[in-house]
């Protein structure tokens, strides 16, 4: 099947679904790299009006990536719930873009829609839609997920306290973890991007947080960030593992780059699960995505990164993950240019995951040779907030000096709770006022020779 | 007359002693102090500027040269940094006029095929590059005495994998590549060292070993010219560089890695 319209005297022909879906998308670095994107600006204008006519049915007949080479398009097209599909299965993308902004889609009917929907039909829609729309939608959107604590309520907000350090020093780590409790951040889970894969180290971080939140009863999760099989040997050796990680991107190829298999997400799915270590709830998956890793891996198949990140929603939400964060400005500025296609690709992938079902929280981050600053975080973050993103990270004053970039930091999470009125988790929350670390509004309290953790940080 | 405290201040600053993080800033009402935000607002200025500052090349040149090192300067098919940044793939292939440059005045510098050829390459912070390249190759030098007798080219606007190429046209038994790092808010001069054994184009990172964070306050001079040392004549032994030649430096005893060979044609 063509694609094709006229405008004025130029016809616009597109040879296929995946052509149609890049040459529509948002002018971003990573997609001219990988010679996808629209050639002009009006055929990019082309492209959306094509696509908006086009009825979603016609994402169930044409692949974006070969289903015969493609666990990941086996699992979407496998596991489309023709159901739940039915109220939106007459429409076109842009009609479905009306539906979505009409009163019709709702939490709940949103929630009831999201196994009829695949990766490709989010992409296509969120690709005529502006900021402002990708906004509204998202806020519709609610994705509950808890392990022992609940994320994702309506008016809350988490954040992932990442206490970083170059050399995995525990005294470092428990340094920076310490700060962002005293802050107030934690509830989405403490979670450590170790420096080294050795079973060993990984083990010792494990313990420190285990240790440690046992000893204070945090309600929270720890999760040290390293590969699946990792994880699985560390369960194996009887480490105390809450979550799995895992970076997931959308074809196959691109996660064989990572060393993982859908069998092999399914084995560690299971691992975690048998550990029975959640009390609220056993949402125990943790993964990480973001736009251009698939190209990054040569594994992009010609589809454009917005698309393919959309189809690594696709394989994350076969787990029901407690967490999944797009980490959207790491990459660097060979996919995501400045800080106005971080800032859209935020939006998007928000927007994508949610609709998709998934818990989204996002990275708001930049790296130092990209086109932009905190400023454009500041934006992001209040934007994404405003859209009712589950959960954001905290890194002490910004500054990740074991990753070297820049994302939000604990101040960054008090800035937009205050302005638009976010709380943390129900359960963290009762534990920080029942620490004295914040009152029962979740303001912060002044502190002193009380505070129990203090007494710690003089230990260490 | 005292002013009223404006700052809630955070009373753990000790924290600060045990990691370079941003702990203990304290805050005014939820936000950052000034004085937080100005020192974060330098250290991006700083990091940005090692992105953007062009490497002084005639400089370095004058350097090496007062040292005793000869050296080429040459350049990618990225023709300025914002291609830099967007292309990637341009960063890994030579300009034509360095490649015919290094086969025209390579032979009257250098012995063919050598068994090592070193590159300064700028990469993300020519800073870096500017600030270690010269005094890690001198820290090297005790290992392989004939190092000043070796080709060491100058790559502006370069990726790691441009020298493969530049390898490849001098023929040489393996590629270290000195390349400025992504640079961090507290570390805009780190330097990496990507060593690669019969240098080809084509070639991937699993087919390299890489020492990363070289610079005073990271992987100092000494210990990266050990590390570095040790993996080349690793790969001298084993014929490859890759996920097959592992990095035991740390473990193994002290003059085993002081391996005294030449490395000369």
């Amino acid at each position: 099947m063509t694609y094709a319209c006229t405008l004025g005297f130029r016809r616009h022909v597109f040879g296929d679904l995946k052509t149609l879906l890049a040459k529509a998308s948002p002018a971003r670095s990573g997609d001219m790299l990988a010679g996808v994107a629209a050639a002009s600006e009006e055929e990019r204008m082309a492209a959306r009006i094509v696509l908006a006519d086009l009825p979603l049915a016609r994402f169930l007949q044409e692949a974006v990536v070969p289903y015969e080479h493609d666990e990941v398009t086996r699992l979407i097209l496998d596991g489309h719930d023709t159901a739940a599909f039915a109220p939106v299965a007459g429409l076109t993308v842009g009609e479905f873009r009306d539906w979505l902004l009409s009163d019709a889609a709702e939490s709940a009917s949103l929630q009831a829609l999201a196994p009829g929907l695949t990766p490709e039909m989010v992409a296509a829609v969120s690709k005529l839609m502006r900021n402002q729309d990708l906004i509204l939608v998202a806020a519709k959107c609610q994705v509950v997920t808890r392990f022992r604590n609940t994320l994702g309520l309506p008016g809350r907000l988490a954040v992932r306290l990442q206490p970083n350090h170059p050399t995995d020093d525990p005294r470092g780590i428990a340094a920076s973890m310490l700060d962002g409790l005293l802050y107030g951040v934690g509830d989405a889970v403490i979670g450590i991007n170790p420096a080294t894969d050795s079973l060993p180290a990984i083990t010792t971080l494990l313990r420190l947080i285990d240790d440690f939140r046992e000893q204070y009863e945090v309600p929270t999760q720890s999760c040290v960030l390293t590969h699946v099989t990792n994880t699985l040997r560390a369960i194996d050796k009887g480490a105390p593992v809450d979550l799995v990680f895992q970076s997931i991107g959308g074809t196959e190829a691109v996660n064989r780059s990572f060393g993982v298999s859908a069998a092999l997400l399914d084995e560690a799915n299971a691992a975690a699960l048998a550990l029975g270590r959640g009390s609220v709830g056993n949402n125990v998956m943790y993964f990480e995505t973001g736009q251009g890793s698939a190209l990054s891996a040569n594994a992009h198949h010609g589809a454009d990164q917005q698309t393919l990140e959309a189809r690594a929603y696709g394989l994350a939400r076969r787990y029901q993950p407690l967490l999944v964060n797009t980490v959207v400005g790491f990459i660097g500025p060979e996919y995501l240019y400045d800080g106005k296609q971080i800032i859209r690709a935020g939006l998007e992938d928000h927007f994508c995951g949610k609709l998709l079902g998934l818990p989204m929280g996002c990275d708001i981050c930049y790296t130092n040779h990209a086109e932009a600053d905190q400023d454009d975080m500041d934006t992001l973050l209040t934007l994404l907030g405003v859209a009712g993103i589950n959960f954001i990270i905290g890194v002490p004053g910004a500054d990740d000096i074991m990753l070297n970039y820049q994302s939000t930091s604990f101040h960054d999470a008090l800035y937009v709770r205050r302005v638009l009125d976010r709380r943390r988790a129900p359960e963290f929350e009762d534990w920080l006022e029942r620490m004295g670390i914040a009152d029962f509004r979740g303001n912060l309290l002044p502190q002193g020779e009380q505070q129990a953790l203090l007494a710690l940080a003089a230990t260490l | 007359m005292s002013k009223p405290a404006i700052l809630t201040p955070d009373p753990w600053q000790r924290l600060q002693g045990l990691t370079r993080a941003r702990v203990a800033l304290g805050r005014a009402g939820v936000s950052l102090p000034t004085r937080e935000v100005l020192r974060f607002g330098t250290a991006h200025a700083q990091a940005r500027d090692a992105v953007h500052q062009a490497l002084d090349v005639a400089s370095l040149q004058a350097d090496l040269q007062d040292a005793g090192f000869a050296s080429l300067a040459v350049s990618s098919q990225a023709t300025d940094r914002s291609m830099y940044l967007r292309r990637p793939d341009r960063g890994r292939c030579l300009a034509a006029e360095s490649l015919a440059l290094l086969g025209d005045r390579g032979p009257s510098l250098w012995a063919p095929r050598p068994r090592l050829a070193v590159v300064l390459a700028d990469g993300l912070s020519s800073l870096a590059v500017a600030r270690h390249g010269l005094p890690l190759l001198q820290a090297l030098q005790p290992y392989f005495p004939d190092l000043p007798g070796l080709p060491v080219i100058i790559a502006s606007e370069a990726r790691v994998a441009l020298g493969d190429e530049i390898g490849q046209a001098l023929g040489a038994g393996q590629v270290v590549v000195m390349i400025g790092e992504r640079p961090g808010l507290s570390s805009p001069d780190s330097l990496g060292l990507y060593l690669t054994a019969r240098p080809r184009p084509g070639l991937t990172d699993a087919q390299r070993n890489c020492i990363s964070n070289v610079r005073p306050e990271g992987l100092n001079y000494p210990e990266a010219a050990r590390k570095l040392a040790f993996l080349i004549a690793g790969a001298l032994k084993l014929g490859r560089t890759g996920v097959d030649l592992k990095d035991d430096s740390d473990t193994a005893l002290p003059d085993t890695a002081r391996p005294a060979v030449g490395l000369g044609a």
